[in-house]
């Protein structure tokens, strides 16, 4: 297998140099496509050439496989939509995982030991795959809406993880007194398939306390092992190829997993490890301090999508007994003046920003918004979208969805670009989101967003909500952006909101 | 040790190499990222069938062979549909579209 071949050697050299080539053409959306074209011509020799350079025994379940996965994998990625693509994407790390893992089994249970660095890997292939499997499985089934999206912390759940991984790691010590040793084949198997098991439930511990907004975070982070398992695989069959496409996915998982942090200004640990943003150092003057209830914050999105259908009066009832509560309120409107001043303005203005944030997707409101920026164009206003860099459940997700409804991307700006713009803007229209236009994040300390870059939307002369009710995001901090006087808020079913608006614009 | 060394160097490389070319692409396109680069991951499916390249084959060697190409061929072929898909959903009126419209 691992002969030096100065052929074999240069094949592999120029199948890596096409993978480098097709990612290196990710600078625009057309090069982006043809970059996937490149890189999967890149496999698919690799693929061709290891059947050809090997004997292949059992040729029959070899191709059934291939057939079976291969069809079922088009078929599913011809059929999701833009907002099922983070659980697609999840469920697909999943499934890299069990193959590495899968693999690292068999190479480990040889009758012909691999060497002694082969061995190490193979259990770290082992058992980061079946770990990146469980995570990414019950991270999927979160981001499918099958699962509560809260996150869930168990008391000493650092402890639980760090013994897990105690036990793991016993178990691989144990499992190497019998590696290629045949008489222990059963004490080996018995080793490993413990080691695996645990690792499953590793992963699924780990994950389990990742939700709501924190989710592109994990989403990345498993894009990441699933990358290094792949790697270890490759030392196991000292396959250079699996270690430098491995290596290349790992790096990328990294930089994606770095970024998001930053975009919420949280250390990777703190997301890994809270679930929950520090919600007890709010400032005390809030008038009802969000208690540790973790469900209400990230509650309040699903349920957008789930009350569509929730009479507007309920609505308004809520906005109205939330009011007295709100100090300091600026001018009471009622929601039908707030709807009128806010068709007014949008009409008169020159130029409107619109931030969209995941809320929008729930409410599947992005084809409207779709709709109303095309309107705005055509009656000659300046349109553009502010994406920040966590809407949505992965890195770019808002992107994408508002791809699917036709936004010209040329429209899509983000938070860096756009910032300044804000405050020569007439309007800026906010859909869905919460916690990435908070000028809480700026101007007050110590709360769970604090040092947070936002899109600056208070700073135009007009904001328009359309978010289903007033209470706080993913964070749990109250959006001070509801109580300045130029905001008005259109609370609701964001689709209802935005049809409404387009309405008037004709 | 000359093949650790090799390898090192080549996941070192690679790192290196991935780390600098994927710090360029814009957030535009960081969804088909990971999902392109997901689908690269699935290069296990070449030690999958190495599995099956072996002079003989245990049963259970053959149900987590056929398994691992399962899976592997999924993650594959479906992350590389996938965002051949999603990149063709972006659209700019200033250039025409090239990418043959929907889907």
């Amino acid at each position: 297998m691992a002969d030096m071949d100065p052929v074999k050697i240069l094949i592999d050299v120029g199948i890596i140099a096409l993978l480098i080539v097709g990612i290196s053409q990710f600078r625009t959306p057309r090069g982006a496509r043809r970059g996937n074209a490149t890189a999967a011509l890149a496999l698919l020799l690799a693929i061709v050439l290891v059947l050809y350079r090997n004997d292949i025994v059992d040729v029959g379940i070899l191709a059934v496989s291939l057939i079976i996965g291969g069809l079922v994998g088009t078929f599913i990625a011809m059929k999701v939509t833009m907002i099922q693509i983070p659980a697609m994407v999840a469920f697909q790390h999943g499934a890299g995982g069990i193959a590495a893992c899968a693999i690292a089994y068999v190479e480990l249970t040889r009758a012909t030991p691999p060497t002694p660095v082969g061995e190490v890997s193979g259990y770290l292939g082992l058992t980061i795959g079946a770990a990146t499997f469980s995570g990414s499985m019950l991270a999927s089934a979160k981001l499918a809406g099958k699962l509560r999206q809260t996150p869930t912390v168990l008391s000493g759940h650092n402890a639980i993880l760090l013994a897990m991984l105690a036990a793991i790691i016993g178990l691989c010590v144990y499992a190497s007194t019998g590696v290629g040793v045949p008489e222990a084949a059963t004490t080996l198997s018995a080793a490993l398939v413990g080691a695996l098991v645990l690792s499953v439930a590793l992963g699924y511990t780990f994950a389990v306390r990742i939700g709501g907004a924190d989710m592109p975070v994990l989403i990345s982070f498993l894009n990441a092992t699933a990358g290094l398992a792949a790697a270890f695989c490759g030392v196991v069959i000292q396959n250079q190829l699996l270690i430098a496409c491995g290596a290349t996915v790992a790096a990328s998982g990294s930089i994606l997993t770095a970024i998001m942090c930053k975009a919420m200004n949280r250390s990777f640990i703190k997301v890994l490890s809270g679930g929950k943003m520090a919600v007890a150092a709010l400032p005390a003057k809030k008038t009802e301090p969000k208690p540790k209830k973790e469900e209400a914050p990230e509650a309040a999105e699903p349920a957008s999508a789930d009350t569509d259908d929730k009479p507007s009066e309920e609505i308004e009832k809520k906005e109205e007994q939330a009011k007295p509560e709100t100090k300091a309120e600026p001018k009471t409107r009622t929601p039908e003046e707030a709807m009128a001043e806010a068709k007014t303005a949008l009409r008169e203005a020159e130029s409107v920003i619109i931030v969209p944030g995941y809320g929008m997707a729930l409410a599947r409101a992005q084809f409207q918004v779709a709709s109303l920026s095309k309107k705005l164009e055509q009656m000659g206003k300046k349109v553009a979208f502010g994406i920040h860099p966590v809407a949505g459940r992965m890195p770019g997700h808002m992107n994408v969805l508002l791809a699917e409804a036709d936004v010209d991307y040329d429209l899509l700006k983000e938070m860096d670009e756009i910032n300044e713009s804000f405050a020569s803007t007439d309007v800026v229209l906010v859909i869905g989101a919460c916690d990435v236009v908070n000028p809480a994040a700026i101007n007050m300390p110590d709360t769970p967003i604090s040092g947070m870059p936002i899109l600056n939307a208070h700073e135009a002369k007009r904001v328009l909500v359309c978010n289903l009710d007033e209470k706080p995001g993913y964070s749990g901090v109250p959006n001070s952006l509801y109580e300045e006087e130029t905001t008005l808020l259109l609370f609701g079913d964001a689709n209802a909101s935005v049809t409404e608006l387009l309405g008037s614009l004709s | 040790m000359t093949e650790l060394a090799l390898m090192l160097v080549v996941f070192i490389l690679s790192f290196v190499i991935g780390y600098v070319l994927i710090s360029r692409v814009p957030p535009l396109l960081h969804t088909p990222l990971m999902s392109m680069t997901n689908a690269i991951s699935a290069v296990t499916i070449l030690g999958a069938l190495l599995l099956f390249a072996q002079p003989s084959m245990d049963l259970d060697e053959k149900v987590l062979g056929a398994i691992a190409l399962i899976t592997a061929a999924f993650n594959l072929v479906g992350g590389f549909v996938i965002t051949d898909r999603m990149t063709g959903l972006f659209k700019s009126h200033h250039e025409p579209s090239g990418g043959g419209g929907k889907k």
